[in-house]
């Protein structure tokens, strides 16, 4: 089944999380942004524009005028392929792992898979950025070395950045199945 | 370790994973082949053998695979792809082979007609307990893992394969049957397969051809590296030794002859580090020399040589010209500031002197440069990373003079610092001015000098140390590299770009003697 909630995200901008439960032991929980609006489109076009035609009444060379053209084509593309980030959502499938996929606008997706026997835990955390303080939802990665550190934090949801109360259904949903594999414990540790 | 009964090991909610190939997806019905590792509990899916068959020749292929591969295939299950509706026989028949197969857990999947629906269920006829199980199915793309290498962490020396990423024994299972992928649909055989190379075996012209060409290739670099040594071996004494450590021309060949043996050795790599380490000497080592023959082909066409070498002694004159200028402004009264006038003309003569000498030096040398740079010139064949090395040396000999200047005023302040300092201190100190004024003025050009060298042995790095094949092979062929090939991060969590797509579904396995096929539950999403 499938649910849909609309949030906020740290910078005020409307955001929605999708829910899905799979089976008891398989959930995706996907964040999306909002897309590309066209007033900001525009105006960051008709800014390169007049600046162009500014410089074109300087100097008299139309050749201002193609490259700001240029430059207004490739910066949208390279935005919407390297920057936008439309979609992040989260697989967890218990015993098998967590991937992470973020979708950018331009369609292409890059996916992070994690193994479940790499996985601590999947923790809230605080973080100072720039002048605010806000919560990230974070996977915390098991050092095979000491069972009880912690080899490294992989923050998710860093381009959406939801708030807290947003957050807490993702946790709260991700704990439910992380609880599991405590209860049952994997038939590699008992011969 | 626990010692307990055998059935305790099924505890409640124990979930099966099954993987199974993207191209199996569309195959007729047949019966699934595979690996079975218990202690995942999971299926790895490896092709699926198609009717008709005698499970007696079915036994005998799985066990000559077996030996070749050292991978324990067995026959997991059961796939049926019904064009039409479902037929009753045909899944009490796929049943039925589960008694000739004996498998434990029988895995039946099977896809109806045009729906997207799969439904997927187990048998477990030796269960004590049957519990409620539930299945994952993983759609994997059979070519990318098979070709995935997955590098382990450094530091596994206390480890041992207990820590080993579950996920790495389906990435072994897969790379390690390449012999069973080798038959395909065109080949005569009683055994009819369905995996990726189905279609037909592929592989690259290129690719053999490099092979074999590459077996005289490294026996004549191995030659070629023997007489190097040997010509090492004579320079290390003194004061070639000198020399050599002075000139980065030299360094840079010996850094280069270096590769060549670590190329040329007969030893094949190891793992997969130092095939890779070895690969981009050797791509490396390609690219230098192309673009050092272009950069020749493009220097002795049209007598560059010749006009490089008559604009070289005016450029020196010039050079010479404005430090006499700088010495006389330094002599009278430089930017306003009053110096000692002894010192001030005794320092300024001198320096006048040597920069005289160098101008004799260079006018001497003039017939001859043009001859010199044609022969330096021809070295560029050795690669550009040479040719940038012998041009930052040339920058160095000619303005050997300013090095020479900012030296000896360094040394003669400090020894005049020294002895008359113990005696005459007060006059010392009027006297600081001016030598620092000198010692400045010669210091920035010395500096000018050295950035310029410094940017063109940046360059050289560069091109010795930028993983050409790594890179390439990361642009075109991106699944080659997942895991920690390009940083040493100690965790294994890689991208697993070739897993796409999830599905599970709830699956109640049948009472033992009960084989009826569960009806795919609405929930489940394709």
């Amino acid at each position: 089944m499938a649910e849909e909630r609309r949030f906020l995200s740290a910078s005020g901008v409307p955001i929605a999380l999708r829910r899905r439960q799979h089976s008891a032991s398989c959930r995706e929980l996907a964040v999306r942004g909002p897309r590309l609006q066209l007033r900001s489109l525009s105006a960051a076009t008709s800014a390169v524009w007049l600046a162009a035609y500014g410089l074109f009444a300087l100097c008299e060379n139309s050749l201002v005028l193609s490259a700001a053209i240029f430059i207004t084509l490739i910066g949208l593309i390279v935005y919407l392929h390297f920057v936008k980030i439309d979609q992040e959502s989260l697989l967890v499938i218990g015993s098998l792992g967590i991937q992470v996929t973020s979708a950018y606008a331009s369609g292409k997706e890059s996916t992070t898979f994690i193994e479940m026997g790499q996985v601590k835990d999947v923790v809230i955390n605080e973080a100072i950025h720039m002048q605010k303080v806000i919560y990230y939802l974070c996977i915390l990665l098991q050092d095979p070395e000491d069972p009880q550190g912690v080899s490294e934090v992989v923050p998710l949801f860093q381009s959406s950045k939801p708030r807290l109360d947003c957050l807490i259904e993702v946790y709260k949903s991700c704990q439910e199945i992380l609880e599991q594999r405590k209860t049952a414990p994997q038939s590699s540790e008992i011969k | 370790m626990l010692s307990s009964p055998l059935w305790w090991l099924r505890v409640t909610a124990m979930v099966l994973k099954v993987f199974f190939p993207s191209c199996c997806s569309s195959a007729d019905s047949g019966i699934l082949i595979g690996r079975w590792i218990s202690e995942q509990n999971s299926a790895v899916i490896l092709a699926v053998v198609h009717f008709p068959f005698i499970p007696v020749q079915v036994k005998q292929y799985l066990g000559e695979v077996q030996r070749v591969t050292k991978v324990s295939v067995s026959v997991l299950g059961s796939w049926s792809n019904s064009k039409q509706e479902k037929e009753e026989s045909l899944s009490e028949f796929l049943e039925d082979l589960g008694t000739i197969f004996c498998h434990e857990p029988w895995i039946q999947i099977s896809k109806e007609g045009d729906s997207k629906f799969w439904s997927c269920s187990i048998l477990q006829k030796h269960s004590k307990n049957p519990q409620e199980e539930e299945i994952i199915l993983v759609y994997y793309d059979q070519r990318k893992v098979m070709l995935s290498h997955l590098h382990p962490p450094l530091d596994t020396a206390g480890q041992g394969a207990e820590d080993a990423s579950k996920l790495s024994a389906i990435f072994d299972t897969v790379a390690r049957s390449q012999v069973l992928f080798m038959t395909d649909r065109y080949d005569e055989g009683p055994i009819k397969l369905t995996h990726w190379q189905s279609d037909g075996v592929e592989a690259s012209i290129i690719v053999e051809l490099l092979k074999q060409a590459s077996v005289p290739a490294s026996l004549l670099a191995s030659n070629l590296s023997l007489h190097s040594h040997v010509f090492c071996r004579v320079l290390k004494f003194w004061p070639l030794s000198f020399l050599w450590s002075k000139l980065s021309t030299c360094e840079q060949l010996g850094h280069r002859l270096q590769h060549l043996q670590v190329i040329s050795s007969n030893k094949k790599a190891q793992n997969q580090n130092q095939l890779m380490r070895k690969a981009n000497i050797f791509v490396s080592l390609l690219i230098d020399v192309a673009l050092g023959i272009l950069l020749m082909s493009w220097l002795y066409r049209k007598n560059r040589i010749g006009h490089l070498a008559d604009t070289l002694i005016p450029v020196a004159d010039h050079v010479a010209e404005e430090l006499q200028d700088l010495l006389q402004w330094l002599m009278g009264a430089p930017a306003g500031l009053k110096m000692n006038r002894a010192l001030d003309q005794v320092l300024g003569r001198f320096f006048l002197y040597h920069i005289h000498l160098w101008i004799s030096y260079i006018h001497l040398l003039s017939p001859f440069i043009e001859m010199i740079l044609w022969y330096v010139g021809l070295s560029a064949c050795l690669g550009l990373t040479v040719a940038l090395c012998i041009l930052s040396d040339i920058i160095a000999l000619l303005t050997f003079h300013i090095y020479f200047l900012q030296t000896s005023i360094a040394s003669v302040s400090y020894f005049l610092f020294l002895f008359i300092g113990t005696l005459l201190f007060t006059i010392l100190l009027f006297l600081l001015p001016t030598t620092a004024l000198y010692y400045l003025v010669f210091t920035l050009l010395r500096l000018l000098v050295v950035i310029v060298q410094g940017l063109i042995h940046l360059l050289v790095d560069l091109i010795d140390s930028l993983p050409l094949y790594s890179l390439i092979l990361r642009l075109c062929r991106s699944y080659r590299l997942a895991g920690e090939s390009l940083s040493p991060a100690p965790a294994l969590s890689s991208q697993l770009l070739p897993f796409s797509g999830v599905r599970t579904k709830m699956c109640h396995p049948p009472w033992p003697g009960d084989s009826r096929e569960r009806k795919p539950d609405p929930r489940d999403e394709a």
